[in-house]
């Protein structure tokens, strides 16, 4: 079970940190984010819960934009950000 | 499927409905098993409502922590990670809820609580149990709720922390040399039974030679207010806790939420009330925390007082004379007691846990003040506390299956070894300091204990270096193993 991240598309990347625990999930995200340019998207994939509580306040700080939360039958969430 | 769109998110659920029902079920049976429980021991011996007082609390607390996600390991490192202020907010919520009820409490005579001494050892303590909660991602509570989530990497720092604490108290042989000798003086001249061994392992001496020496008073008792409502009002829950609590509060707003508040760009900046609408919007921010908050602070006073009650009703002082007087004698400390706090805990629950198991497989536990003389070895289904820890788990999983977000997971090595090693240290910062984030710090500040202060700043202090070396070794593990990273 690694990280992984990669390209999807032009201006879209995902990150897929399942089976990570606090606080990996929140900390690879923020450092994901800080590399996209502005109006690029990151799909993030993740299943622990406590996490999407914590990126949802740190998209509002950084002033990133949450545009669409999906969870999965997995109980995995999918969440597409844009950086602001 | 369902859809639900509010302004800026589209919010998806692809569950089934079959898949929904089936977590239906599973919460139904998770309660249900709670429920016969209660029952069934009720039915055998009614005074085991004692038992049930504890466990249904600790069931509270479990829905709420999982609600709320409320974890001070989260608080303290995602202020200092992520710069994200909501835990750390919540958490102040519930310290002024929590001391408002406790104050009545107390000033009615219902109180529970024992003030903790008052030392440097408070801090150090703190600070191991920060650096070790960071590591494994949850702090005590934190790490019960997310077991009822579905996480075997928060069982392994339970069980991680547990058996630390169980060993850690019993050790003596090399560990003796670093006990000064003022301790052993001290410790051997308090005239304790010679099956303890006072003079011989580390914690005892910690224990009997340091701690006992220390003073432990409330700001309340401090101040020697005459009447019982200005000593817990004004004393306990004003002085120790509100006002810390907002002075906190205005810290986090200045550091961490004032710039993104303030580049609202419909916010016209009107000097102090702008600055108190900010502050205001800060609190109310994550309303899951909030609500979170009020009801674990609420549920931890009216749990002092419960107990007390029962404690009254039963014409006792400690769940130990209960259990003898129902025929229980094993596992008692030779005073008859068992660990009875009387309100929310979590670590020494565990440690007996533990101890209990290595006590079956042959190490002698009960030769130790914390076991022998304190808090005592009692079977685990018969161990009134330890039954709020298995319930807490069993609240939050009902409360993930509710919201169907419980899953199996399993951790990587990885994942693992954080998970143990960061266990070993919240174990023994949890001995040394007394308590954990719960018992250390939240049920202590609330209560007028200034000790719990202290225990919060070294898990602050430890967080921060904790943070500091995570934010180290991820960037190099990102930069080792996540490819295309670079951009």
């Amino acid at each position: 079970m690694a990280v992984k991240f990669e390209k999807v598309s032009d201006g879209t990347y995902m990150l897929d940190v399942q089976g990570y625990v606090c606080p990996h999930p929140q900390l690879y995200t923020k450092k994901a984010m800080e590399k996209l340019k502005h109006g690029e998207v990151l799909e993030l994939v993740f299943d622990n819960p406590s996490s999407g509580e914590s990126i949802i306040a740190m998209c509002q700080t950084d002033g990133n934009e949450i545009v669409e939360q999906t969870r999965q039958t997995s109980n995995a969430m999918r969440w597409r950000i844009r950086k602001g | 499927m369902g859809h639900v769109t509010n302004n800026s998110v589209s919010v998806q659920a692809v569950e089934t409905a079959a898949g929904e029902g089936h977590n239906i079920l599973r919460a139904y049976l998770v309660l249900g098993f709670f429920v016969v429980v209660s029952l069934w021991s009720f039915s055998v011996d009614t005074r085991y409502i004692y038992l049930s007082a504890y466990l249904w609390f600790g069931f509270i607390y479990g829905m709420a922590l999982q609600y709320g996600r409320f974890c001070m390991a989260s608080a303290i490192r995602d202020l200092f990670a992520v710069g994200v202020p909501r835990m750390a907010v919540g958490i102040m919520i519930a310290i002024v809820l929590f001391s408002l009820v406790a104050a009545y409490v107390m000033a009615v005579g219902k109180s529970t609580f024992h003030a903790s001494p008052i030392g440097l050892y408070s801090v150090i303590g703190g600070l191991v149990f920060g650096v070790g909660m960071v590591f494994t991602g949850g702090c005590a509570s934190g790490s019960l709720y997310k077991t009822g989530e579905g996480s075997i990497a928060a069982l392994l720092v339970v069980l991680s922390l547990s058996f630390t604490q169980a060993i850690f108290v019993d050790l003596g042989g090399w560990l003796n040399q670093l006990v000064p000798a003022a301790w052993t003086a001290s410790a051997a001249a308090k005239n304790l039974p010679a099956s303890l061994t006072p003079t011989d392992g580390w914690y005892d001496q910690f224990t009997a030679g340091y701690i006992w020496d220390l003073p432990a008073r409330t700001i309340g008792e401090m101040a020697q207010f005459s009447n019982p409502f200005v000593t817990a009002f004004v004393g306990n829950s004003l002085i120790n806790s509100f006002l810390p609590a907002v002075v906190i509060l205005a810290l986090i707003y200045v550091r961490w939420y004032r710039r993104g508040y303030l580049r609202d760009k419909s916010i016209v900046y009107r000097g102090w009330r702008t600055e108190l609408g900010g502050y205001w919007s800060m609190i109310t921010a994550s309303k899951r925390t909030a609500i979170a908050g009020l009801v674990l602070g609420v549920a931890a006073g009216l749990h002092m007082w419960v107990m007390q009650g029962l404690q009254q009703h039963f014409g006792i002082l400690n769940a130990g004379e209960l259990l003898k007087a129902m025929g229980h004698t094993s596992g008692l400390s030779i005073q008859d007691t068992v660990f009875d706090p009387g309100y929310f805990y979590i670590t020494t629950q565990e440690a007996q846990g533990a101890a209990w198991v290595l006590d079956k497989l042959g190490v002698n536990e009960m030769g130790n003040i914390f076991f022998g003389l304190d808090n005592g070895l009692p079977n685990p289904i018969l161990n009134p506390v330890l039954w709020m820890s298995f319930a807490l788990i069993g609240g939050s999983a009902v409360m993930a299956l509710l919201n169907n977000e419980f899953k199996l997971k399993w951790p990587s090595a990885e994942i693992a070894t954080w998970a143990v090693f960061g266990g070993i240290l919240m174990g023994l910062g949890a001995r040394i300091g007394l308590g954990c984030n719960i018992g250390a710090f939240f049920a202590t500040v609330t209560n007028g204990d200034p000790s719990g202060w202290l225990f919060g700043l070294g898990m602050t202090v430890g967080g921060f270096i904790g943070v500091k070396f995570f934010n180290w070794w991820i960037e190099r593990k990102m930069a080792k193993e996540v490819v295309g990273l670079e951009l």
